[in-house]
Order: structure tokens, then C-alpha cells, then sequence
């Protein structure tokens, strides 16, 4: 982040709400604006806060993101922008992306995506001529059922301008939780073990067998969005949840309480009773962030530690504590799993940084990251593979992780959801600044919820007469389904023929609305684009 | 590089910077309170004075640069003598009404007073002049009577948060900083990121949440569990109750600066609702099976070996029966690595399944 705030010459937001939802950040980019004249592209529906500091503001209509990137590569190519050398050393499959890009001429690019002509042609012009440019997006761009391409198109854009590997260039996605990174460096994903080694490579699984000493499963496992309609097709029979609060988070609420009331059992380790808490079978309390000792990894691969700074309220255990437990537990009914001369078979750990020691034997990208190095200062981003490397603030500054870049012709493809005569309307969903994800915690932070203490419902102001609707009136929301009603904040923020909500507060979640519409590799849900219809209540 | 003299040694400075920097480089601490190193530097408290061989005057060393040959004492009766007058016309306008305030630790300003052993209670304004606690906002205390006009809340809005909340209003002894057009800081479009109250120096803006609570028994630097930029901070610890956020430079991607939530948002760790002990669903203790309703799916509060029992039974169960992957683990993005890790190790070394996720997606 240092260096896309200090070097960058250009920025371009697209999908992020930076300044609400990585705050501090989004303050280093206003002040790159303010003090050293950086240029600013934000592309967002919305005009959101750090709309004010933008060069360019693009208001694109919901799901057109790559219409609107093909535009922008159209005109750079017409023009000769590109980055003729670094895409004839460092890249392959330009030919082929060409001739996609070329299908997209701004006046088709204008009709699909409601951006003008001539605010294409500026974007292309500012976002080629400003190098190093660094792109930054977040759930805007991946929360579609097109969001794996849509990442793509802008790694395509950030090739074809040479953006890739330096100091203020590159691509930025900006992860949401504190340590959604290490989630998914530690293995929480159904296909990888820690580190993205394959669990479908004989070499990781035979790794990990070495490791654990039990038989790998060499199937990749469900993601959460199949895991839940898992339940009511029978193959889901128990779910082990740690932190988490899918009814608040998942798509579709109404569908996610009826698969929880059908499991068989449900554990839940929390810090508080939660909307899925009233469908769990045991609740264990964990503790929250002050009471325990580890590290975080943040959004630019730094990994830090974090402080126990009290002891656990309560009978509330240390997390890791509770898992281990378990293991033991369940490893003495089925001893046939766990050989004894595996190195890590066994479940005996004094405090996290033995954790850390077995997480550095069997993950290569943190091999020397040490709890001992951190606490003595050190700042270490992975890749680190060994106790004296020193990190690696930037990637692929010689070459990409495959070599060569690959160019990916991209197509726009309509959100799966269209509005209609009965539901006219485009919700989008995210959080706002004050409040985070579900809501758990800031809902009981006092301050917090004194500056936004209730859901609001973003309608602009041409809605808001339509619908006869006043300030601080209610409307209700509805999409194919379910409801929900909240007070309404008539704003320009949004444009007409789009509403905006959150999904912090349980009596007027978002994802009451939203459906499971997944991207066919990342299986996310196609949060930002809902066809619904407003009305007004009282 | 330059060359120059402070207190009779030779020094070598980078051009362009000021004698206080080239002070502080060779460990002479000269007393400062409109300056700060993250601000642009103002000169208005002159608190910094020094003496500069060929000045007529003694000379603010926070924004005069080093120059070639440049001769300069920082300590010396007459610079010290200057120094206390200053103090006691800036506590001359200052008014404590005598609360416990919300600071980690003594105020920059009461640091130089009590070094330069002024009498606040005699020196002070008679009486207040403004209201004490005279903002609505739920996090920052404002408190204009002990304001000294240093405009570090000022600076640290417009050139860290960037949102422009503060500005000076009224001249002469009446000057005093206001949010937006002298509306409260909420209506001036104020985020409540609290940096112009990490930079306030005296407790004219000072942690509404923290007033009264004094100071901690220990401080813990630790990493902030809401977004992933990966802010670090230094939880305030008393009797084991985390009574304040404060920010230090030491952190290495925010330095001194933070967000409304991470400031402000960490009440929830000793909210009465926080789940204390194990609990199981009344059925479970009882052997029966599972209703939705009714007392079999009341709540009983256990200890940890029954729930871990009653769990690590029921999921080694329901693997004997229906295999494996007909478990499903969701890890989390708020907690760890360790933890992550051992939840990933349990998912397919203790069940054998692949079938772990977080809401990365969501």
C-alpha cells in the first residue's frame, strides 16, 4: 500500500468503496490526490465518498464492468498506448485478446454500460498516459457471476499498459476481513492445502500424508455456497463453523434458515449468540481478537502479530485451543488415522507459535516467517521462504507465477438477474463505514450506533418522487425472494433505477434479496446485481 | 549535506531540513506542541525557540531550515527563561475544570509545564469559556477551554483524514478552532477517525469513551480484527478491560492514523452478551432426538468436557454413518492463522474431508 500511495501517477477504483471500507487506506489515497496532484479514475454506480478526490468519475451501470474495460483497451490500442515491449517480452495470447478488445468500439461500449462516449476516451487517456497506475477493486468487481473475468480483464488492462510488477503499478484487490489472506493461505479453501498447493497433486497430498499421517482426500471439497443447498439435497449432514454468521452473510436468508433448521448438528465457536446461533446444537465460546496471541496477514501479504492484551472473559477458550481439543477427541475414536512416526500427526501444541513452527514447515510462502522474527521487529510480506529471506513487498517483478503473462479475451455477459415490469429496479449490497460484515460486533459498539444506529436504504432523489417518498420515510424492498423494510436515505449516491443496501442489521439484511447466482469458477454470489421493486411504506 | 554547529558541535545535516530536525538527529530534545512529524510544520506556539548567533531574536526551530555555518543553542537561562513566559501565556488562556481525562498518560502541554515548573492553577484563566463537552459526537470529547491553538487538529484533517472537519474561527484571543461552519463535528461531515485527537496535545479534544478511566496498567501493541489493511495499535489495558485504542508511530502501515471502528469500535470485547460458557441444546443432554422446539432446544450452559464430548461424538458419528465429506467446516476470515491453519489440518487430517471454506466470497 506504501508504495501505491507514494509512486503511483494514476489511480483507478473500480469496485472498492475505499474510503468507507478500507478507511485508512482510502485516506493515503485522498492525500496522493491532495498533495502530490495523483490522477484518480474511480468507475462505481455510486457516487461514493472518494468520488470527491476523483479526476474522473465513471458511473457504469451495474454488471458492465467488462463492456466498460474492453472500451477502455479499445481506445488505448486504437491509439497505440499499449506497452509494446512488456506485452512482446512478458506476455502471450495478445493476438487473440485483440481481437476480442476490438469488438467493443465506445459507442456499443456507451449503449451497454450508460457511460458517455467521451468519458471513455478520457479514462483510456488518463489511465495510458499516468504510469505507474495501480488498479484497486474489491467485492465490486468480484461479487458477480462474471467475477473471475472480471478480475481477468482488468489483469489484461494492466499488461497491456506494462503495469505489472513495479512500484505503484499492478492489480489491488483489496481483501475485506482482517485475515480473509490467511484464511486463505492457511488452507481454508476446499481445493487447496496452506499456501494453494493443489489437493488434487499427488505431491501435496502425499506431502500432507507424510505430514499427518492420514489418508488424504484427493476430491475437492464444497465452498460454502454448496455446502448450505448440500443440506437439503442430503449430502451436508453436520457443519463445524468458527466465527462466522452465514444467515447475515450468505445469499438468499430465507433459503440459509431453511437449510440450518434441516442439518443434522451444528457446532458453532463464536464470541456472541448470533442469527445463525438460534439453529446451532452446541455453542462453544472463543474469544475475540484482544484475548488471544497470533498473527493476521492483511491485504498486502504482511503478516503481523497480534497481542493478547487480556485474558479470556469468562469460560471463554483460546480458539485454537478448542479445535485441538476436538481433534483429540475425535482422533481417539478412529486411531486407525494416525500413525505415529508423522511428524505432525498429533494435536500437542504449548501456543501459537508452535503452531506457527508446523505452518513454516509445510507452507512454502511462509517458511521464515517466525513468531520470533516478527516480535523482533522484522516486517515480512510472503512470499518468505526461509528464515534469512526478507519478504516480498511486490510480485511478479521479473515474470509471472506461470511465466508469461496471459492475455484473456474476455466477453461482457449480462448479470443473471435482469429487472423487469415487476421488478424494475438494480439493488446492490456492501457495508458502510460504521458498521462491519454481519454486524456482530459494531451492533454492540455504543458509539457506533449512535452514528447508524438502523439500516438505510440508498433511493435517489428522481425515485424518491416517483415513489412520493420524503426523507426518512420507509420503503420496503422486494425482490423474488423475500422482503424487507427500512428507512430511506434519499441521496444522489445512487442513480436513478438503483437502490443500495447493507446487510449489518438482521431486521433489514440485504441478503434477504440476494440469490445464489454464482461465478462458475469462484462460486461467488452475485451480490451487486438484484432485480427488485421499491415501495413506499409510511 | 550541511554543515552547522548546535551547542558547539559540529553537526551535518540533509539540506532542507530544520534545525529542530537536525537537533533531534543528534539527541537534543528541544520542547515542542504545534509540531509534529507527520504535520506540516506551523511555528505558532514558539515554544521551540532557539538562539541563532547573528538573529536579533530567538528563532522557532520548527520551521527554520539549516543553513552553512549556522550557529545555533537550544538550551541556554535566557532561551529556558523565554520558554516558561511562553508556557504561562498559553496556560494564561487556558482553563482546566478539573476532570480525569481520557489521554494514555500526562498531555504533551502538562509534560512542559511541569518540566518548566509553571503554576497552573495560578496562571490559568479565571474562568471557562466555552462549554466542557460541548460536541455531541459519540467518540470525541471537545473541550475548547483547554485549547492552546496549536492547530495540529487542524492540520491532522486536512493532510491525514482528508476530510477538511476543522478550521480556526475568530481572531486575537478569541481564535479557536471549530468544526465546519461552527455546526457540530458530525453535521461538518466528520468520520470520527479520532487523528485529531491522537494529535491534540493538551486534551482540548480527548476520547469521549475513555474519560475518566486513567491510566493503564499495560499496553499491548496489537493488529486491528476488522478490515484487511492490517492497522496496528496499542490496546489500554485496566484490571483486564481494554479502556482505550491509542495509535503510535511504531506501526508499520498506519503509523499514527486509524479509522472510526478501529478507535472507537472496541466496546463489543466486554458486551454483556459475549457467550461465556459452553452451552448445548437441552435434547443433547437428555438423549432424545432433535426438535426445533420446545424445551429439547432450550439452552443449558455446561462445561467444556461434556460440550467437547457431546460434539466430538456427535461428529464422529455422523462421519462412521454417512462418510466424510457429508461434514462441512467453515473457518474464518476474522480469526488467525494458527487458528485457520489447525481448522484446515482438522477439515482433512482429523475428518478427511476437503470440504472447508470462509466467506472470502462474501
Amino acid at each position: 500500500m506504501d508504495d501505491v500511495s507514494q509512486q503511483a501517477q494514476a489511480f483507478f477504483i473500480i469496485g472498492s468503496n475505499t474510503s468507507e471500507q478500507h478507511p485508512v487506506f482510502g485516506a493515503m489515497l485522498r492525500q496522493a490526490v491532495r498533495q502530490r496532484g495523483a490522477k484518480l479514475i474511480v468507475a462505481d454506480p455510486r457516487k461514493i465518498d472518494i468520488t470527491e478526490f476523483a479526476t474522473l468519475h465513471l458511473r457504469q451501470k451495474p454488471g458492465t464492468d467488462i463492456a466498460l474495460l474492453n472500451g477502455i483497451m479499445y481506445i488505448i490500442l486504437k491509439n497505440g498506448w499499449e506497452d509494446k515491449s512488456f506485452i512482446e517480452e512478458r506476455t502471450e495470447n495478445f493476438d487473440e485478446f485483440k481481437a476480442t478488445v476490438m469488438q467493443y468500439p465506445p459507442e456499443l461500449v456507451a449503449e451497454i454500460t450508460r457511460v458517455p462516449v467521451e468519458k471513455i476516451y478520457e479514462a483510456a487517456e488518463i489511465l495510458a498516459k499516468n504510469s505507474p497506475m495501480a488498479v484497486m477493486w474489491a467485492m465490486g468487481i468480484t461479487q458477480h457471476i462474471v467475477g473471475v473475468r472480471n478480475v481477468m480483464d482488468l489483469a489484461n488492462l494492466q499488461m497491456l499498459l506494462g503495469n505489472m510488477g513495479k512500484p505503484g503499478g499492478g492489480v489491488n484487490p483489496l481483501r475485506g476481513q482482517n485475515n480473509v489472506q490467511g484464511a486463505c493461505d492457511m488452507g481454508g479453501l476446499p481445493d487447496v492445502y496452506t499456501a494453494y498447493q493443489s489437493v488434487t497433486k499427488d505431491e501435496a497430498h502425499d506431502k500432507f500424508e507424510k505430514a499427518w499421517g492420514a489418508t488424504s482426500n484427493t476430491k475437492v471439497g464444497m465452498t460454502v455456497t454448496e455446502m448450505m443447498p448440500g443440506i437439503l439435497e442430503g449430502k451436508t449432514h453436520a457443519l463445524y463453523v468458527l466465527g462466522e454468521d452465514p444467515i447475515m452473510s450468505d445469499p438468499n436468508t430465507q433459503h440459509i434458515r431453511h437449510c440450518f433448521a434441516s442439518v443434522d448438528f451444528l457446532v458453532l465457536q463464536e464470541i456472541f449468540p448470533s442469527e445463525t446461533s438460534a439453529y446451532a446444537d452446541v455453542l462453544l465460546p472463543g474469544v475475540t481478537f484482544a484475548e488471544k496471541t497470533g498473527t493476521f496477514t492483511n491485504t498486502e501479504r504482511r503478516v503481523q502479530m497480534v497481542h493478547k492484551a487480556i485474558d479470556p472473559l469468562g469460560d471463554a477458550r483460546d480458539d485454537w485451543w478448542i479445535t485441538a481439543e476436538l481433534a483429540k477427541r475425535i482422533l481417539l475414536t478412529t486411531p486407525e488415522r494416525i500413525p505415529s512416526e508423522a511428524p505432525f500427526s498429533g494435536w500437542e501444541y504449548a501456543n501459537t507459535s508452535d503452531i506457527m513452527s508446523e505452518i513454516n514447515a509445510l507452507t512454502p510462502s511462509y517458511g521464515g516467517i517466525t513468531h520470533a522474527r516478527l516480535e523482533a521487529g522484522e516486517r515480512l510480506q510472503w512470499p518468505c521462504p526461509t528464515p534469512d529471506h526478507l519478504g516480498t513487498p511486490i510480485l511478479h517483478t521479473k515474470q509471472f507465477t506461470r511465466g508469461k503473462g496471459k492475455f484473456m479475451p474476455i466477453d461482457h455477459v449480462s448479470p443473471a438477474e435482469k429487472p423487469d415490469d415487476e421488478y424494475p429496479m438494480i439493488m446492490s449490497t456492501g457495508r458502510v463505514l460504521y458498521h462491519w460484515h454481519g454486524g456482530q460486533m459494531t451492533r454492540r459498539a455504543e458509539g457506533l450506533m449512535q452514528v447508524y444506529g438502523a439500516a438505510l436504504i440508498e433511493v435517489s432523489p428522481y425515485d424518491a418522487d416517483k415513489l412520493g417518498l420524503a426523507e426518512k420515510q420507509f420503503v420496503r424492498v422486494t425482490s423474488r425472494r423475500g422482503a424487507i423494510e427500512a428507512q430511506a436515505w434519499v441521496t444522489d449516491r445512487v442513480p436513478p433505477g438503483m437502490v443500495y443496501a447493507n446487510f449489518h442489521f438482521p431486521n433489514a439484511s440485504a441478503n434477504e434479496l440476494t440469490q445464489a447466482a454464482l461465478d462458475p469458477v469462484a462460486k461467488i454470489p452475485e451480490y451487486k446485481v438484484t432485480a427488485v421493486k421499491v415501495e413506499l411504506v409510511y | 549535506m550541511v554543515n552547522l554547529k548546535i551547542n558547539g558541535q559540529d553537526v551535518q545535516a540533509r539540506e532542507g531540513i530544520t534545525v529542530l530536525q537536525a537537533a533531534q538527529q543528534v539527541g537534543v530534545t528541544i520542547p515542542t506542541l504545534c509540531e509534529h512529524p507527520d504535520l506540516k510544520s506551523y511555528g505558532g506556539c514558539r515554544l521551540c525557540v532557539v538562539d541563532v548567533k547573528g538573529a536579533r531574536n530567538p528563532m522557532a526551530s520548527c520551521t527554520l531550515p539549516v543553513t552553512e555555518g549556522m550557529e545555533v543553542v537550544t538550551h541556554s537561562p535566557g532561551i529556558e527563561k523565554t520558554r516558561k513566559t511562553i508556557l504561562e501565556m498559553l496556560v494564561s488562556n487556558y482553563y482546566d475544570a478539573g476532570y480525569v481525562n481520557g489521554q494514555k498518560r500526562e498531555t504533551q502541554l502538562m509534560r512542559w509545564v511541569n518540566h518548566y515548573e509553571v503554576d497552573v492553577k495560578t496562571n490559568m484563566a479565571p474562568a471557562p469559556r466555552y462549554a466542557v463537552n460541548s460536541d455531541p459526537n459519540p467518540f470525541v470529547w471537545v473541550d475548547m477551554n483547554k485549547c492552546i491553538q496549536c492547530t495540529r487538529c487542524v492540520r491532522a484533517c486536512t493532510d491525514i483524514q482528508g476530510r477538511f472537519v476543522w478550521g480556526m474561527a475568530e481572531r486575537g484571543i478569541n481564535t479557536h478552532p471549530v468544526s465546519g461552519a461552527n455546526t457540530d463535528m458530525l453535521t461538518a461531515r466528520c468520520e470520527s477517525c479520532g487523528a485529531c485527537v491522537a494529535y491534540c496535545p493538551t486534551g482540548a479534544l480527548d476520547n469521549k469513551m475513555s474519560m475518566g478511566a486513567g491510566e493503564p496498567d499495560k499496553v499491548v501493541m496489537t493488529t486491528c480484527g476488522y478490515c484487511g489493511v492490517g492497522c496496528q495499535y496499542e490496546l489500554n489495558v485496566k484490571d483486564n478491560k481494554v479502556i482505550r485504542v491509542t495509535s503510535t508511530e511504531k506501526a508499520p502501515v498506519n503509523g499514527n492514523h486509524l479509522c472510526v471502528k478501529g478507535r472507537y469500535g472496541y466496546d463489543f470485547i466486554h458486551h454483556p452478551e459475549r457467550i461465556l460458557k459452553p452451552q448445548v441444546r437441552r435434547y443433547l443432554l437428555e438423549g432424545k432426538k432433535k426438535e426445533l422446539k420446545g424445551s429439547p432446544w432450550d439452552w443449558v450452559e455446561t462445561d467444556w468436557d461434556t460440550a467437547l464430548g457431546i460434539t466430538s461424538q456427535k461428529l464422529a458419528g455422523i462421519k462412521k454413518e454417512f462418510g466424510a465429506d457429508s461434514i462441512g467446516v467453515l473457518t474464518s476470515a476474522k480469526c488467525t492463522n494458527e487458528e485457520n491453519y489447525l481448522m484446515n489440518k482438522f477439515t482433512r487430517q482429523v475428518l478427511g474431508t476437503n470440504n472447508i471454506d470462509h466467506c472470502a466470497r462474501l
